[in-house]
């Protein structure tokens, strides 16, 4: 189930180019000189065993962390330093492998919060609910409608997100992110502790997010059946450092990289 | 049947979003509103406007300019005295400076510089949360305390240095000092508080309240969906001391008509963080409730013990009203920790279904 556009892709133009990259939390490194890159309109898979540093490095590219080296450019502007706010307004969406939904709200405010850098209505209007705040939370509840038919979650729209099934949530979150109408899409474990329908169903969505509206999406997951199925290159990474990159069929074939799953005798 | 949304198809996405969807509860608000505005003033005495009514409306104004900032937005304030003082002394000032305009302008007006203090002191809300935040805020209300006490160009230098409210007039009636009615002041509160918690109910339902729930529920996925965090708080401060200034301006201006500083000191911040918790965070009806119950339950005590005819000595009800009033204090939490609101969400969810159980 390769994305059908994946060999364009490998000539495609890059979105987000990852240079040398070290973190390092007091004495212990995180992530060492990682370098990689990630095209626009693919599917970009980074595995790792638990502690490789996959997480620390999504955390670097939305601004989370800054890191102490290294050169990270996106849509051609390097930059130094980067708030998550300032990652939002870029276009770079994400979800978390401990769902980071806003428990109190329903699902529908979730995800229309996730709306909210695109509203402008001020105060005043705000505060009368008429007018341009009501012309706007319209049309952002009809882009909101759409997302939520295509996740189809139409069923639980009115219920706070924290007395759904954990599978929701991550739809829902999915959701969230996919209402920012991002760029490039972080999945931090999209399918963890999912069942094997529920993880036909997010393949499913991921694939339809990547084709339909062209979104790059960078992916972490254990999965390997997974893994190897829905992205168009891959990356790895083990003990911080990046141990091999290329397809899926490459990747699995490389010696360090069995060496890191499996073990070796020393 | 009384309360069914079967049969209510709403057709456009406006009508889903409106904040009164369903019939029942749109007839409900009109019934309140009839009652309040033509009802209660047809029937009520003075001591009903003067010592229930009205007070319950101040309280339920700063309930609610409270629960945006720690209901909402998830910052814990216990300096919700102080804001209300800077409030009413920024009102006795204005009017004192400028007395021929119209005194309702100066009590909005007021919510503005309690509205500046607040982001004052809300600043630091950037770096530190939850308890930490509210020794910040305890800070303030020490500070200020300090202020209406200390700085005697706040009180006109007065002698005694308490405020004395002067006659003001609305249209010619008026409405604050010893000549206004109680009913004239009992209009002007309630006219002021309806228009705001309106205002209050609008932004929380719109991309503000999203953005304040966002922030209190997780901050760092608020930050990631592009919320920045300091002018989000800081947007809670300003709107939530607004309205707790206004709420101590039509305090001091309407209902006592004159205040010392002790009014505004760290019992009073207490006070309204106990309508707001015992109300339900987060909630804009569960603040009314929060004020009927922590106000007025312990008057109607007093007035139920001489009328069911008990031989009681009025200390022992004095007494007696703290022991009761705590105690359901405590029920009312066990029972149901989010509050009354919760509790009326959760009558109005068996209602909707009932004759059945679910």
């Amino acid at each position: 189930m390769r994305s059908p556009t994946g060999n364009e892709i490998a000539a495609g133009e890059v979105i987000l180019a990852v240079e040398n990259v070290s973190l390092a939390f007091g004495g212990v490194k995180a992530v060492s000189d990682i370098s990689f890159d990630i095209r626009k309109g693919e599917i970009r898979a980074i595995i790792g065993p638990n502690g490789a540093g996959k997480t620390s490095m999504l955390n670097v590219i939305n601004g989370f962390y800054t890191p102490q080296q290294g050169r990270i450019t996106y849509k051609g502007q390097t930059r130094a330093k980067m708030r998550p706010h300032e990652a939002a307004i870029g276009g770079i969406a994400r979800t978390f492998q401990n769902v980071a939904l806003f428990r109190g709200m329903t699902a529908l405010d979730n995800i229309m919060a996730g709306r909210s850098l695109k509203m402008r209505s001020n105060l005043f209007w705000q505060l009368l609910r008429y007018g341009p705040a009501m012309t706007e939370e319209v049309e952002h509840r009809r882009r909101v409608e759409d997302i939520i038919e295509f996740l189809e979650i139409a069923h639980i729209r009115k219920v706070p997100v924290g007395v759904l099934p954990y599978g929701l949530q991550k739809r829902v979150e999915l959701g969230r992110a996919l209402a920012m109408e991002p760029d490039l899409l972080l999945l931090d474990e999209p399918m963890a502790g999912m069942n094997l329908e529920e993880k036909e169903d997010m393949s499913r969505y991921i694939l339809d997010v990547n084709n339909f509206y062209g979104t790059t999406i960078a992916l972490i997951e254990h999965d390997m059946g997974v893994v190897m199925d829905l992205s168009d290159r891959v990356v790895v990474l083990d003990y911080g450092r990046k141990i091999a990159d290329g397809t899926p069929d490459e990747v699995k074939r490389d010696r360090a990289v069995i060496d890191a799953y499996l073990g070796v005798a020393h | 049947m009384l309360y069914r949304e079967a049969g209510q198809y709403k057709t456009s996405y406006a009508a889903d979003e409106a904040v009164f969807a369903l019939r029942e509860d749109r007839i409900g608000l009109i019934v309140v509103l009839f009652v309040a505005f033509v009802v209660v003033p047809l029937t009520s005495h003075d001591f009903m406007l003067q010592a229930v009514l009205i007070p319950f409306l101040v309280f339920s104004l700063a309930a609610i300019g409270l629960n945006i900032l720690t209901g909402y937005t998830g910052l814990i304030s216990l300096g919700t005295g102080a804001f209300m003082g800077v409030g009413a002394y920024a009102c006795y000032k204005l009017t004192t400076l400028f007395p021929s305009v119209n005194i309702i302008v100066w009590v909005i007006a007021s919510g503005f510089f309690s509205a500046a203090v607040g982001v004052l002191f809300g600043l630091p809300s950037l770096r530190i949360k939850g308890f930490y935040l509210a020794v910040a805020t305890l800070a303030a209300q020490f500070f200020l305390s300090w202020c209406f006490i200390r700085v005697p160009w706040l009180y006109n230098n007065n002698i005694s240095g308490a405020i004395e409210v002067p006659t003001r007039t609305l249209f010619g009636v008026p409405v604050t000092g010893a000549t206004a009615t109680s009913l004239t002041r009992y209009f002007v509160v309630l006219t002021i508080v309806v228009a705001m918690t309106w205002f209050a109910s609008n932004l929380v339902h719109g991309r503000i309240g999203r953005m304040w729930m966002a922030v209190r529920d997780m901050d760092l996925a608020a930050e990631l969906i592009g919320i920045r965090l300091l002018p989000t708080k800081l947007l809670a401060f300003a709107i939530s001391s607004f309205y707790c200034g206004v709420a101590g301006a039509l305090m001091v201006f309407l209902w006592y008509g004159g205040a010392e500083s002790a009014v505004f000191d760290v019992n009073q911040s207490f006070f309204i963080l106990f309508m707001v918790i015992v109300g339900g965070l987060g909630s804009l009806t569960g603040s009314f409730f929060g004020a009927a119950l922590i106000f007025i339950l312990p008057i109607a005590l007093r007035v139920v013990a001489p009328a069911l005819g008990l031989p009681l000595h009025p200390s022992t009800v004095e007494q007696l009203q703290y022991v009761i009033v705590g105690a359901l204090i405590i029920f009312f939490l066990i029972v149901e920790p989010n509050g009354l609101a919760r509790l009326w969400q959760i009558g109005k969810q068996k209602l909707r279904v009932w004759p059945f159980p679910y």
